[in-house]
């Protein structure tokens, strides 16, 4: 493990605790794990999601036993680019976003036989008295989306935009990367975009690419 | 702000946007030094920062970070 820089007291305790021939091991993992579960729990208060009881409770102990098997698997890689508790809180925080994600998927949710086109001025925060033209915007962006994008793309596209499913709920399902999701999106925004420049809808004066 | 601004506002892409894996790789870094100068944060990697900002779940990663350093450091 090459540090990049010296480490400060605690994180020095920890490498140390986290070493397997420790003789403190067992409750330095413990301690961590502690640690670990009144974040997760933190954090899902802090998310208002709507699960709660011993579900919320299932969850948090699942992301926090998760987030000690990656700590481990991963300590070689720490560089001590930050203090080892900021780095270890990350895994378990992630652990959180992903089993939400996954967890979306057991509530169950209305059929799609619409793509929800009304919901797209809502979404972008137009004002309800701008009937006329939000009704024009969902007009050009539809035209855009049917007229440039691939299939997946718009697939994602309305999934994400006018649906609000969370991109770790795609990435749960459809057992992909949260970075895969966001750049179909990236990508769909920006051929959007262009194509509402082209048609003149929108503009494109001091901007680039 | 008017319906096209607002559109506008959300197919803006930004090509320093360095995506998900790169932001949640440096987000303990970032993190830290958002809690001491978050000028400094953005200057130091306005990639992420870009990201950031685009990104709800990345965002929100973030925010539960700080959260829990608060917390509990």
């Amino acid at each position: 493990m090459g540090l990049v820089a010296d480490p400060d007291e605690e994180t020095v305790a920890w490498l140390r605790v986290l070493d397997r021939e420790a003789a403190d091991h067992d409750d330095g993992l413990a301690r961590l794990h502690e640690r670990l579960l009144r974040i997760a729990r933190a954090e899902l208060h802090r998310r208002r999601t709507p699960i709660a009881g011993p579900e919320l409770d299932d969850l948090a102990h699942q992301a926090a036993a998760d987030a000690i098997l990656a700590i481990l698997a991963k300590l070689d890689t720490f560089r001590g680019e930050s203090r080892f508790t900021t780095w270890a809180y990350r895994f378990v925080i992630l652990e959180v976003s992903s089993k939400l994600g996954r967890h979306h998927w057991r509530t169950p949710t209305a059929t799609w036989d619409e793509d929800r086109w009304e919901t797209l001025p809502d979404r972008l925060g137009v004002d309800p008295h701008e009937q006329a033209e939000a009704r024009r915007l969902v007009e050009v962006v539809r035209d855009a989306v049917d007229g440039t994008l691939t299939d997946h793309q718009r697939a994602v596209f309305v999934e994400v935009v006018l649906h609000g499913v969370p991109l770790d709920a795609i990435c749960a399902r459809d057992g992909t990367t949260r970075s895969a999701v966001y750049k179909t999106v990236f990508d769909a925004r920006r051929k959007i975009r262009a194509a509402l420049v082209a048609n003149g809808y929108l503009t494109d004066a001091g901007r680039e690419g | 702000m008017g319906a096209r601004e607002r559109l506008d506002a959300f197919l803006d892409t930004d090509p320093r946007d360095v995506g998900c894996d790169r932001a949640v790789e440096l987000l303990h870094v970032y993190a830290e030094l958002v809690a001491g100068d978050p000028g400094a944060a953005e200057e130091q990697y306005a990639g992420v920062a870009v990201h950031l900002a685009a990104c709800g779940p990345c965002h929100e990663d973030l925010v539960g970070l700080l959260a829990a350093m608060a917390a509990e450091d």
